[in-house]
């Protein structure tokens, strides 16, 4: 990315810019905000990977917005050398409490802005869906959550109010509402599908059932403690999360992590990866009701979560991160870790080579659940489910963290963008995983395991890690070794939007093993 | 097929004998905690690292609810006089928060009864949903329990609740509770279904089940490993059966944490 080029763009329309390692900071002036994102999206091609806001006012008497865009260079080869987020930034006054929406230009501003909306009070004018978003019907208004002078315990009592789903009419047309609730073990959400028979002409999610005040919970703790809330946004993606954190606050201080410290949190990682894929292979055969491969799979995702308390004393391999590196050593563990590994990979290749050999399974999961190029691209899906729709993107090679520039590895990409491909990705990234961790224990260098710290100077920064999910994004600003704000932002986040695009032109049967190829977390996702 | 029957046959049996041989964690594995008090100098330096604030300074002496604790172990780091330890125990389900109880040997006679649940995640962060779901995998199948996971809460003898319940999620979690046939039990799964946990008692967390529906029994862990829920499953087995002849004297030990 040719910075030259976009201060030429931006002109004088730029009031301020700051450079932090591979973050660029550009403020500009409200009315240039559209066109600005719009250039950097629709010609410069940098997706738009985040939008959040800042409650400032204490401080510089204005509200932020900000937009995240990852801008990779366009070739291959040298990816690694210039990829850079650029964060564009505006003021917004209080008194006039408002902003033009992109979604109208970028879809996948969508939910941010209704985000922002709901819990500062910032409007997006024009934007296509303005209705409520994270605060429920129920929630009155004149109480925004991240807005600093609301407090964490308020009790806000429940007023009467309708939230209206988009409507399908027609001859023979109907509603299927489901969830909160579901028949599985799975978490909370409502999915209201309109359908004529079995095909579903039209399917509305509604989310947010489980939000917790992650964010605004991240302001009222302190930064130690932090890091095992981080490991609680969404659970099955611990690691990821608290790394992604970790590594915001490390940049902030400019601390470099040692090296063994590297190395564990990238085995910890892909250990997670592996449980992770796993298990969505097992739930896919379930779907399938492909009782065999599902009953092998899911056995193999435990023998993973038992080696994972065997070395570090928590199935979900929690408690391990901490600021300045890791809590535990696992150098010791380490044939214990190639032994079972060895044995996974062999039982997983038989499985892979039995589940796909089957036609009863190729008839449900082919040309099932499309997802096409253009639409993985405008709503920028992320994760596996991207690249098994052609969208050749991964956080560990684009973005390099932890150890990952210094291991070789192979970024797995289909086309198809249908069930099939999505598990035959994640079986092609079990094996990519397994030789990661392989690679990282034969080179486990020596020396500490953890930095200590004493306080964090005042700053701010992006921390990223590719989760089982995908990329998963923490910008951190920290005031008087206090965080001032956390803004989470869990690959489902993005995700979930593709999932009303994925079941079109299927039949409502089929809905399960879309939902399930895709992987979505609801925790991540509502916070 | 013939290459699935190989492939069943070369796996073979690998269910748990759990709960009837115990199941001992692996070195490591951190469980409840434990005050020494002899040592202890009320430092309070745990007070203040403890993420969810459990632990509290009550008359001079140091007190924890492992029921919120997330067994992080930070308590452990900082305690310069070896004062608390995380030993390797993990059956810590509990039918109330104050006291625990023993499994005993009736349990063995209750075996033959099934037991039907519905699982609900009132906003937990999915992990107890990863636990049980392994329930069901062919390590703990327990199913060989007599214990199923129903797809209704209307066929279902208990809900298994996880998350500190939202307040987006507390109205479905009543209406799930009115929709269950009574007799009915409640367990709450994870630390934050038992108290709130990490993420408490806020705007937007309820900060525990049992501020919402009555709870018969508390299994605590963050999460809980599969032979815990277990454990705590089987202690609501006990109970049903006391429900249902409240005149027999279980005979059951209460130990105080």
């Amino acid at each position: 990315m040719d910075i030259e080029q976009i201060r030429k763009d931006f002109g004088s329309d730029i009031l301020d810019e700051k450079i932090l390692g591979n973050e660029i900071y550009f403020t500009i002036k409200e009315e240039a905000a559209v066109r600005a994102c719009d250039h950097l999206y629709h010609h410069l091609g940098a997706p738009l990977v985040s939008i959040f806001a800042t409650d400032e006012r204490k401080k510089d008497g204005c509200f932020r917005i900000h937009y995240v865009f990852s801008s990779l260079s366009s070739l291959k080869d040298d990816r690694t050398a210039t990829n850079v987020f650029i964060i564009i930034q505006i003021n917004i006054d209080e008194k006039a409490p408002h902003f033009r929406s992109i979604t109208p230009k970028i879809p996948s501003a969508n939910w941010y802005e209704r985000e922002i909306q709901d819990m500062f009070c910032l409007i997006p004018v024009g934007h296509p869906d303005p209705r409520r978003l994270i605060n429920f019907e129920d929630w009155p208004t004149g109480l925004y959550p991240l807005r600093k002078d609301f407090d964490i315990t308020t009790k806000a009592e429940r007023v009467q109010g309708e939230y209206r789903y988009r409507r399908v009419e027609g001859e023979g047309v109907y509603e299927i509402p489901v969830g909160p609730v579901h028949a599985g073990v799975i978490e909370p959400g409502h999915f209201r599908f309109s359908v004529a028979g079995e095909p579903v002409l039209n399917l509305e999610i509604r989310h947010f059932y489980t939000h917790k005040g992650v964010e605004k919970l991240f302001e009222n703790m302190s930064i130690d403690k932090a890091v095992f809330l981080a490991e609680r946004v969404s659970g099955d993606n611990s690691v990821a999360h608290a790394v992604a954190f970790c590594q915001a606050v490390e940049k902030i201080a400019g601390m470099d992590i040692p090296p063994r410290a590297k190395y564990i949190r990238t085995i910890l990682m892909e250990l997670e990866r592996l449980y992770n894929h796993l298990g969505d292979i097992a739930g896919i055969a379930t779907d399938v009701a492909y009782a065999f491969g599902a009953a092998h799979a899911n056995f193999l995702k435990e023998e993973i979560l038992q080696l994972n308390e065997v070395i570090t004393g928590s199935r979900l391999l929690r408690g391990m991160n901490a600021i300045g590196g890791v809590r535990r050593d696992i150098g010791d563990k380490k044939e214990i870790i190639l032994q079972k590994l060895a044995s996974i990979k062999s039982d997983f290749k038989e499985l892979m080579e039995l589940l796909f050999a089957s036609p009863s399974v190729a008839d449900r999961i082919e040309t099932t659940g499309r997802i096409y190029n253009d639409i993985a691209r405008e709503l920028h899906v992320v994760g596996p489910a991207a690249r098994a729709s052609g969208i050749d993107r991964d956080t560990r090679r684009d973005y390099p963290y932890a150890a990952y520039a210094e291991l070789d590895f192979k970024v797995p990409v289909l086309k198809s963008g249908d069930v099939n491909a999505r598990t035959r990705v994640r079986a092609d990234e079990v094996y990519e995983s397994i030789d990661i961790i392989e690679q990282a224990l034969s080179r486990l260098p020596d020396g500490d395991i953890k930095y200590v710290f004493k306080e964090i100077p005042d700053g701010y920064a992006l921390g990223y890690t590719e989760a089982p999910r995908g990329e998963a994004l923490y910008w951190v600003m920290i005031e008087n070794n206090r965080i001032e704000r956390c803004k989470v932002r869990d690959p489902s986040f993005c995700n979930w939007l593709a999932i009303e695009y994925a079941v079109l032109d299927n039949i409502v049967p089929d809905f399960p093993i879309i939902n399930k190829s895709l992987s979505l977390s609801y925790s991540g996702n509502d916070m | 097929m013939f290459n699935i029957l190989k492939k069943t046959l070369k796996t073979g049996t690998v269910t748990t004998d759990y709960p009837e041989k115990p199941d001992a964690a692996p070195s490591g594995f951190r469980g409840k905690p434990e005050i020494l008090y002899d040592k202890c100098t009320s430092c309070g330096k745990c007070i203040a690292v403890c993420p969810p604030n459990v632990i509290r300074l009550g008359e001079g002496k140091l007190s924890l609810s492992y029921f919120g604790c997330i067994f992080c172990g930070r308590c452990e780091e900082v305690c310069q006089e070896g004062a608390i330890k995380l030993t390797q125990e993990y059956e810590l389900a509990s039918s109330t928060k104050d006291g625990a109880m023993e499994l005993n040997e009736r349990i063995e006679k209750i075996f033959g009864r099934s037991l039907h649940i519905r699982e609900v995640d009132a906003g937990s962060c999915n992990a107890c949903e990863v636990e049980v779901n392994a329930l069901s995998n062919p390590v703990y199948d327990i199913e060989r329990l007599g214990i199923h996971i129903v797809a209704s809460p209307r066929h279902a003898d208990m809900l298994l609740v996880t998350g500190p319940v939202t307040r987006n999620m507390e109205i479905a979690l009543r209406k799930t509770y009115d929709a269950t046939p009574e007799p009915k039990l409640v367990a709450a799964m994870g630390s934050c279904a038992c108290s709130g946990g990490i993420f408490g008692d806020t705007y937007a967390s309820g900060g525990g089940v049992d501020r919402f529906i009555p709870v018969d029994v508390y299994i605590p862990g963050c999460p809980p490993r599969p032979q815990a829920v277990i454990f705590g499953l089987m202690l609501a087995l006990d109970k049903l059966d006391r429900k249902k002849t409240p005149y027999l004297n279980t005979g059951t030990k209460e130990v105080k944490a």
